[in-house]
């Protein structure tokens, strides 16, 4: 199991960072959200891996799996939540306010991308 | 206690009155600094006795004392001398300036840097402490930076202060590094116990570094070759300011720092070498160069330079004698210098100009100021019967007696009759050329004497000049005598100052200063014509420019390199370095996993992990088809979740499966806004570029993760398992941990989710998008009635989860989420304005209705004594309901359910606003 996460934490992260390292605000945004999962998880398993022994109190558990971690996450995760959504409203403020939503605020100069951009260009 | 008096006065009252009298009138500006100054020197001379009988008067207060820094004070003779020196030059400066400063001129402004300079030049000569020393002595360098950029319309100012400010306060820094270096030798920052330690610091191995890195901070200060360029820049402050801090004081505080630290560092070969040929160097090349300097000003600089270089060079030798000349010189030099500077003054204020080329002839407008000007100019040449003379026979003594430096021993004596003869010719020059020489033509005003007031302080000084030069015994003498001892550190021998010490090697030297510079400067003015000579700028000046203009090429280089507008670019660049820093531990210390047991496989776990795996890949190929790629993340978030459910994390999975469908909502309804399909653009070589990248990334995550889960756990979460029950009353360890362990840390994130929220609102604060999508579809009758009969149902699940959440999974931040959800449906069922409109729910009122709840319920401790968020809980019976646990972590809770109830609405209510134009477009579209 630990493998599994371990490759899977990976390969998210993989694509939420080449996601971020896209042109356009909402593949960006698409890309902090991957990352943020990778991220959350990866704190999470701080704490190891616990299976069916949930940190609440109960007269007959033997084994707790560990809390802090947990806390620490759950904040995250709503924390991350507000970060999206500032996020995504910046990027709308920033394409409502230089007509593009290009991470840089101005659409790229048509000889600097390749060919395939111009076709493709028209699609929006 | 009293001696801290001393520099607070100018330090807190002078600057004040100096700002709130200016707003009356000048005068009282004027007045309000001097009673302030003389407040100062009463109290400096209440001392003296004490001072006089040897005594050195050290006060303290403590301010950190762990770190061995107090406010201590110290004043023994030489900080009386220069104490004495400060105070009163300074009151003489604050009247000269009064009629020197024209209309135009803020005058409290003026008074309050000076009061403030002044504070700082006190500061520096009363520390017993040499990081106070420091902290005095940086002042002093940005009080000189505002004083020379005062008229700060004029490019030149500014230029000048600029360097100036660069120049001794990168020399300050050194300092600083010499001075804790030293207290770390030493054991204390000290004086009295750093001079008690005097052969420790002398034999350690970093004795060396600490007396360079001292050193750059005195010579810079002190404008010794090769860092004097700035201060012939400096003089483009008003010339009160030039005559106070760039010749009678601030260019002294080096001085002062070789003084007082010459009991520790003195006396040493190194020292005595290095300081005396700077010093000497110095003495003679400016002497030299000043002669040629067409500006009054800027030959008074020069030999400001000049003489600083003679008393650095007469403290950096080991004799007793030789830091007697060194005090007697200083005394001298700030009576004298100041006078010149302020007839400079006095003359640029008549005529318009103190361009010597324009000057001549003066004597028959103003004899009188003439005379004053000639006899502190003959002080400044050395002339017999005034003091100049006096120190500069003792400096002639001295640098005949240094067979023990070997050959510089040997060229030192014919070195300092150069500089001799050359202070005689640009002395000559200054009286010569600007009061005699033929008569006046093109001079931008008639020149008259100046106002009687100001001819005062000028002629005080040059009574001083006399009085000393004539009865060295009954003025000065005792004064030098207690701070030279203090300066020597230990007994000196008994010495008179006299004016005739017999037909000797010294006088002999004076008479070929005297002729020889007299002969000097009449075959330059005759043969070569002086005024003809244009002054080449061959010095530091030239590589000073030529280091800041090449300094600024290379940053503009970098940021050209680095920062090329390109966000898509720094983002690269911030991802390969967080690359290379995360793998620069495995690469130095290698890459190794741990034994502890991992788990087996099992079916559902591989299912979960092939379904998150396909659907993260196919975001990115699909990241281009917009609507399709924010479903595939949503279905990453649930796999999040399902992790989270599986590993005994129920409340994550609460968090996570709720989080999930707040944002998509929010994802979908921001898409409604933005193009639908990305535009293919990337080339192939940026491709390549971040999917290396990306690799790199994710292999080094799963590595390092890999690393973690095959280590055994080492976790203080058992602390918080153990006590969750005793301290917190409840059994949800990670909700008592949120609302009670860890009760200060969530305040805080709730703060910052609020923050967020309402920034999000005001992004979107006035803004009008066009709708995208076809908007036929919009209110599914269907789906409107099922969220409206669901959304009572929906709160009554919260307000379960919330009261549930302090013994199992729940919690407010569970509760506040799922009733997001429940609203998120009515939003998309009935459109976001139509709900906006019915709901007519205030949110940032929510948010901080929700921060206040949790803020007061950690207040509230303080009314039972205990410390911030302390919780107390309990177990009342309620009727019909039972026993019910109830702790005061429920109210924080409430709070934090209350604020993410705001945060998430109003950041999805936000986008309502931007879509007003939504019922216009159906209107069009029917």
């Amino acid at each position: 199991m630990e493998f599994l996460l371990a490759s899977a934490l990976g390969i998210v992260t993989a694509c939420g960072v080449y996601l971020i390292l896209r042109g356009r605000t909402f593949s960006v945004v698409l890309g902090l959200s991957l990352l943020g999962y990778a991220v959350n998880l990866f704190i999470f398993a701080m704490g190891r891996l616990t299976s069916g022994h949930p940190p609440v109190i109960v007269d007959q558990a033997t084994s707790y799996a560990d809390p802090l971690p947990q806390a620490l996450v759950l904040t995250a995760i709503v924390i991350g939540f507000g970060m999206t959504g500032f996020i995504v409203e910046l990027a709308l403020r920033t394409r409502n306010d230089t007509k593009s939503d290009h991470v840089d605020g101005q659409e790229p100069e048509q000889s600097s991308g390749s060919i395939s951009a111009s076709q493709d260009g028209k699609a929006t | 206690m009293t001696l801290l008096t001393i520099i607070l006065l100018p330090l807190l009252a002078g600057t004040t009155l100096a700002l709130l009298a200016a707003r009356y009138s000048r005068s009282a500006s004027a007045w309000a600094v001097a009673g302030v100054t003389l407040c100062s020197l009463t109290l400096l001379l209440g001392f003296s006795d004490a001072v006089f009988s040897g005594q050195k008067i050290v006060s303290s207060t403590p301010w950190m004392p762990e770190l061995g820094i107090d406010f201590a004070f110290r004043l023994d003779g030489l900080g009386y001398l220069f104490a004495l020196l400060i105070l009163c030059v300074g009151l003489l400066i604050i009247l000269y300036a009064k009629y020197y400063l024209s209309e135009k001129d803020s005058m409290g402004k003026f008074y309050a840097l000076l009061m403030m300079f002044m504070a700082a030049m006190l500061g520096i000569v009363l520390t017993e402490n040499i990081l106070l020393t420091f902290v005095f002595w940086e002042l002093t360098s940005v009080s000189s930076f505002l004083l020379i950029g005062f008229w700060n319309h004029k490019a030149e100012s500014r230029r000048g202060a600029r360097m100036a400010l660069i120049v001794t306060g990168g020399g300050g820094l050194a300092m600083l590094a010499g001075f804790l270096l030293l207290g770390h030798v030493a054991g204390s920052y000290e004086l009295t116990k750093i001079f008690q330690a005097r052969d420790v610091v002398q034999a350690s191995p970093l004795f060396f570094p600490i007396l360079i890195l001292i050193l750059l901070g005195a010579f810079t200060k002190s404008a010794q070759f090769p860092f004097h360029f700035w201060l012939p820049q400096a003089m483009a402050a008003p010339t009160p300011v030039s005559a106070y801090l760039h010749s009678a004081t601030m260019v002294k505080a080096g001085v002062f720092i070789l003084a007082r630290l010459y009991p520790v560092l003195g006396g040493t070969y190194d020292f005595e070498i290095i300081v005396s040929v700077v010093g000497l160097t110095t003495m003679a090349f400016a002497a030299y160069v000043a002669i040629f300097k067409h500006d009054l000003k800027g030959l008074l600089a020069y030999s400001t330079i000049s003489h600083l270089g003679l008393i650095v060079f007469l403290i950096g030798l080991s004799s007793p004698l030789s830091a007697a000349a060194a005090v007697f010189h200083i005394i001298n030099h700030a009576t004298f210098k100041a006078s010149l500077f302020m007839v400079a003054g006095i003359i640029d204020h008549e005529c318009g100009t103190r361009d010597m080329r324009r000057l001549r002839g003066l004597f028959k407008f103003m004899p009188y100021t003439a005379t004053l000007a000639m006899v502190a100019a003959a002080s400044m040449a050395g002339v017999p019967l005034f003091n100049g003379f006096l120190s500069k026979e003792m400096f002639f003594v001295e640098s005949l007696s240094l067979s023990h430096l070997g050959w510089f021993g040997d060229v030192a004596p014919f070195v300092v009759t150069f500089g001799g003869v050359c202070s005689v010719a640009y002395s000559a020059r200054f009286v010569h050329n600007v009061f005699f020489n033929g008569t006046a033509t093109d001079l931008p005003r008639t020149p008259h004497e100046p106002p009687r007031f100001m001819k005062i302080p000028v002629e005080l000084l040059v009574v001083l000049c006399i009085l000393v030069g004539v009865l060295p015994a009954l003025t000065v003498a005792p004064l030098v005598f207690l701070a030279a001892t203090d300066v020597f550190g230990g007994t000196i021998p008994q010495y008179t100052i006299a004016i005739w010490h017999g037909f000797n090697l010294p006088l002999l030297m004076s008479a070929v200063a005297l002729f020889g510079g007299l002969i000097f400067f009449w075959l330059l003015q005759k043969r070569f014509n002086l005024h003809l000579h244009a002054p080449k700028e061959l010095n530091g000046h030239r590589i000073f420019v030529h280091l800041v203009e090449s300094l600024r090429a290379f940053a503009r280089w970098l940021t050209a390199l680095l920062q090329n507008g390109s966000l898509q670019r720094y983002l690269a660049l911030l991802v390969a370095s967080v690359i290379a820093l995360g793998a620069w531990p495995f690469i130095e210390f290698g890459y190794n996993t741990g034994d502890a047991p991992v788990t087996g496989f099992n079916p559902v776990a591989i299912m979960v992990w092939v379904i998150a795996v396909v659907a993260a890949l196919a975001s990115v190929v699909m990241h281009r088809q917009r609507l399709t790629a924010v479903i595939l993340v949503g279905v990453v978030g649930l796999t999040t979740a399902l992790t989270f459910a599986y590993f005994s994390a129920p409340d994550l999975a609460l968090t996570q499966l709720s989080v999930e469908v707040v944002s998509t909502a929010l994802l979908l309804m921001a898409l409604a806004l933005l193009p639908q399909v990305g535009p293919k653009e990337s080339s192939n070589g940026r491709r390549v570029r971040d999917i290396a990248l990306a690799v790199l990334a994710g292999a080094g995550v799963t590595a390092l993760m890999w690393a973690v889960l095959t280590r055994p756990h080492e976790s203080i979460a058992w602390y918080y398992l153990a006590e969750s029950m005793p301290k917190g009353g409840g059994t949800n360890v990670v909700n008592v941990i949120l609302v009670d362990f860890r009760g200060f840390d969530t305040f805080g994130e709730i703060i910052v989710l609020g923050i967020a929220a309402i920034g999000a609102l005001s992004l979107m604060d006035g803004l009008k998008m066009d709708r995208k999508l076809s908007t036929s579809f919009l209110n599914p009758v269907l789906l409107s009635v099922a969220a409206r009969i669901l959304l009572p149902f929906a709160l009554l699940v919260s307000v379960y989860i919330f009261l549930r959440g302090h013994n199992l999974p729940g919690g407010g931040f569970i509760a506040g989420l799922v009733t997001s959800v429940a609203l998120v449906m009515q939003y998309m069922a009935g459109g976001l304005v139509a709900t906006s409109e019915k709901l007519r729910m205030n949110f940032p009122k929510i948010i901080g209705s929700g921060v206040l709840v949790a803020g007061f319920t950690g207040l509230g401790s303080f009314v039972f004594g205990s410390a911030f968020l302390t919780s107390a809980f309990g177990h009342p019976i309620i009727p019909f309901i039972g026993e019910v646990p109830l702790a005061s972590a429920a109210s924080f809770d409430l709070g934090v359910f209350l604020t993410v109830v705001g945060a998430t609405m109003l950041t999805i209510s936000a986008l309502s606003g931007a879509s007003r134009r939504e019922p216009k477009l159906i209107g069009a579209a029917q």
